[in-house]
């Protein structure tokens, strides 16, 4: 394996966890909720994936439950910023102050630890193409799964009723209400599927990242995510090659620590957030019209009856 | 006993297409509708008429399906049905054109209507029908524009394009005119009679008198939530229609201001750019106003009028400060309270969150604009005592009603609140005034006793500006008036050489016969 495939192989798997939970994130915004906790659906995805594949011996069984267990959690955030309106920025940091609790809790047990490699997709001589073989015919289901995930939500998003529906909803939910909409089903949906999006990301982390457990494991790969989201402008095709940046620059950041550039460690570190970051941010400034977030973002929702 | 419209022996045997039988509704302690009955029937044009808080809006909601009434019930064709959400009022064919559009900025205009569609349709085939609908009734509009580029005139054409794409056989029309010039209502009256005249039933929610006069055969009168009575409005006169809405004989304001005196605001060759994302731009405006005169500047919303109250009160810096001169001093880079200063005031549009902070009492909110004043406040401290005086003193001078003690901003109704404010300004005896849409909202009678105070303040001698988007009420007060329009403000003209039709071009961007 040359440097060049290894680098390649790094950067998906560091890419894929911050594209799946970015990509949910960017439903539940467009919707018009902002969910601050998905650090905390990440963690306590990534701890439940990883007892439940240890306790049902089934990796598949632990993704089920990581991504079962951010939708449980994020069922507590829809709960309370739609049932009872309340300050969607406030729940969503005591959600993450919530899962990062719950998930040290429920990975204690687990500590030591460690599950074998996810199956990989093997076709024969695609797969052993140099260079690109490995990454294009030879990743696991999750790293397509991500992929199909943009474009359906791509595909969701600007090619159907329901879609339109939610960024609808979205941009102006007292509109939306007037005209019948349902903002408030259209939002729980969205919220769920953000949760569940956000516990296989943490899953992906603990059962394909890692392969164990410790606490504090996510390391603030659910704020990247957030952020991403933003410097995406909202749109799904950007979301990945956020993700993707990212992850190279985080990639790139580690061998040049470990080769002979001399530059303080926490420069390299920063290095990621900046790239990412400026990148998203000059594609924003080209594109005038894709800048604006959705205008009912963050916004309660509370109907006269 | 109601009085009869047009074609009412012929239509005697069938059942109204709806029928509305005492529809009550509560909010709490508050009864918006009490006992309401409301027939529409097909083919007529129906006014609903009624002041602000008369509950016109609460008994179209509940027809809209957006609010359950309290008690009552309503008919379709001789049918009672249950309306629980605009969907089910919809596909019975009821169809809404909201006041305050209910269209999403940022989606095109195809998307739009593809949100509130029953059927699952294509853009490309909404956007065919959009066109194919624009032709029959002269709506035109391109589909692919988004929203936000477009002019209120244009919205309101969505709104009416949405409604007939599902074939509605009921169209309700909440205050179609309000954001209209005269020759754009003139063009929607037609579409509406078109309408009409292939069956449609509307029902036309209005307070301005002449309109329903001009269009409807019938009207049914609200006020304070209860039916004064429903007849043929051309066969009473205006002024009776309007006692009829207020419950009392509306006072004319007295608009005998004097000759104006020195110049008190100078804006020589104003440009900003915009504030927002889908804010205007101000291009070139130039304006002079003097002591003992009204200034109006007319226009559609969105056209300027915010951009420039925000140069003119210091919310936003101009680029020099020779640009704006108060009474002769260069103000142009000069904050709010270097402003207020030299003798000038503002009232803002919003009076709720530009005007007034809503969770704060009035007496807090006096401090507000007036903490340079050595009575309120004692090296930085604030006099309570002293703020909840001056407090009484303007809700006294303005006739204010509001709760007991010293409530919040939010507490009071749209009219008491908005005299408030402008009481708050008048009071300090201003040297230049300069309110955005002074009566916004407003019932009749404060607007009345705000647009005398402004009259009387300019007697006085204080120069005053008011932006508004009403025509009437620009021409009752003003001396001179100019126009806004994308940004560039025309000179302004003594009122007695101008005619509303004149002005209305202008509003709408054309010099002369322009019938866009």
């Amino acid at each position: 394996m040359t440097l060049v495939e290894a680098v390649i192989l790094t950067v998906i798997t560091a890419a894929t966890p911050l594209l799946i939970a970015a990509i949910g994130e960017l439903v539940v915004e467009r919707s018009g909720v902002l969910n601050l906790g998905v650090e905390g659906m990440m963690a306590v995805g990534a701890a439940c994936a990883f007892a439940g594949a240890v306790t049902l011996d089934s990796t598949f069984g632990g993704f089920v439950a990581g991504a079962a267990a951010g939708m449980a959690l994020s069922l507590v955030f829809a709960l309370a910023v739609l049932g009872v309106a309340a300050n969607q920025v406030a729940s969503g940091l005591a959600l993450t102050i919530l899962g990062l609790g719950l998930a040290g809790v429920i990975g204690a047990p687990f500590v030591g630890a460690r599950r074998d490699p996810i199956m990989q997709l093997q076709v024969p001589g695609l797969t052993d193409i140099p260079l690109i073989g490995r990454a294009l015919f030879g990743q696991d289901p999750i790293v397509y799964l991500s992929f199909a995930l943009v474009l359906a939500v791509f595909w969701f998003l600007f090619r159907t009723r329901r879609g339109l529906t939610l960024r609808a909803i979205g941009e102006d939910h007292a509109s939306a209400h007037a005209l019948g909409l349902p903002v408030i089903r259209m939002r729980l949906l969205a919220i769920l599927f953000g949760g569940a999006c956000a516990g296989l990301a943490g899953a992906y982390l603990s059962l394909v990242y890692t392969r164990f457990w410790s606490p504090g494991m996510t390391g603030g790969r659910g704020w990247i995510a957030l952020a991403l989201v933003v410097f995406a402008a909202w749109r799904p095709g950007r979301a990945l090659a956020g993700a993707y940046l990212f992850g190279l620059a985080s990639v790139l950041q580690l061998h040049a620590q470990a080769g002979a550039i001399r530059l303080p460690s926490q420069l390299l570190s920063a290095l990621p957030y900046l790239v990412t970051i400026v990148a998203l941010v000059i594609l924003a400034a080209r594109d005038r019209r894709a800048t604006g977030a959705p205008a009912s973002l963050g916004i309660p929702f509370v109907p006269d009856r | 006993m109601a009085r009869q419209g047009n074609g009412e022996d012929r239509e005697l045997d069938a059942p109204p297409l709806v029928a509305m039988r005492g529809i009550a509704k509560r909010f709490g302690d508050f009864v918006a509708n009490d006992g309401i009955d409301l027939d529409i029937r097909a083919g007529e044009v129906h006014a609903l008429l009624g002041e602000n808080g008369a509950g016109k809006s609460t008994l179209v909601k509940i027809l809209y399906g957006l609010l359950q009434p309290s008690a009552g019930e309503i008919a379709w064709e001789g049918r009672r049905v249950v309306l629980d959400n605009p969907v089910a009022a919809r596909s019975l064919g009821i169809g809404m054109v909201f006041q305050h559009f209910s269209l999403f900025e940022n989606l095109t205009v195809a998307e739009n209507i593809a949100a509130a569609m029953a059927q699952d349709l294509s853009l490309a085939a909404i956007a065919a029908r959009v066109t194919e609908i624009g032709a029959r009734y002269g709506l035109a509009l391109d589909p692919e524009r988004p929203v936000w580029t477009l002019s209120a005139g244009e919205r309101q054409r969505i709104e009416i394009v949405r409604c007939l794409m599902q074939e509605p056989r009921l169209i309700v029309l909440d205050e179609p005119t309000s954001v209209l010039t005269p020759q754009e209502a003139e063009r929607l009256f037609e579409t509406l009679e078109r309408l009409r005249d292939q069956g449609t039933a509307i029902l036309y929610i209005s307070h301005r008198l002449e309109e329903v006069r001009r269009l409807c055969t019938r009207a049914t009168i609200l006020r304070l939530g209860r039916k004064v009575d429903t007849l043929d409005p051309r066969a009473v006169s205006a002024r009776q229609l309007a006692a009829m809405m207020v419950g009392a004989e509306v006072g004319e304001v007295r608009a005998d201001i004097g000759p104006a005196g020195a110049g008190v605001l100078e804006i020589a060759g104003l440009s900003l750019p915009p504030g927002g994302v889908h804010g205007v731009a101000l291009k070139d405006v130039s304006l002079d106003v003097r002591a003992g005169e009204i200034v109006g500047i007319a226009g559609i919303a969105g056209n300027g009028q915010s951009e420039l109250f925000a140069a003119l009160s210091g919310e936003r810096r101009a680029d020099h400060a020779g640009t704006i001169r108060i009474g002769g001093v260069d103000v142009g880079l000069d904050g709010v309270n270097a402003r207020r200063a030299l003798g000038a005031a503002f009232v803002a549009e919003e009076r709720l969150g530009h005007g007034a902070v809503p969770a704060h009492a009035l007496s807090e909110n006096i401090v507000l604009t007036r903490h340079a004043e050595s009575e309120l406040t004692w090296r930085g401290f604030v006099m309570p005592a002293a703020a909840r005086g001056l407090a009484d003193r303007v809700r006294k001078a303005f006739d204010v009603r509001a709760g007991r003690g010293d409530p919040a901003a939010a507490t009071l109704s749209g009219g008491n609140l908005q005299k408030f404010v402008v009481g708050r300004e008048m009071t300090r005896k201003p040297r230049l005034l300069v309110v955005n849409q002074p009566t916004w909202g407003v019932d009749a009678a404060a607007a009345t006793l705000i647009r005398q105070a402004l009259v009387d303040g300019a007697k006085e001698g204080a120069a005053i500006v008011v932006i508004s988007q009403d025509l009437d009420e620009l021409f009752e007060v003003s001396s001179r008036i100019a126009v806004i329009h994308d940004g560039r403000l025309s000179p302004p003209r003594p009122v007695a050489e101008l005619t509303r039709e004149v002005v209305g071009l202008v509003m709408g961007g054309g010099e002369s016969g322009h019938a866009r």
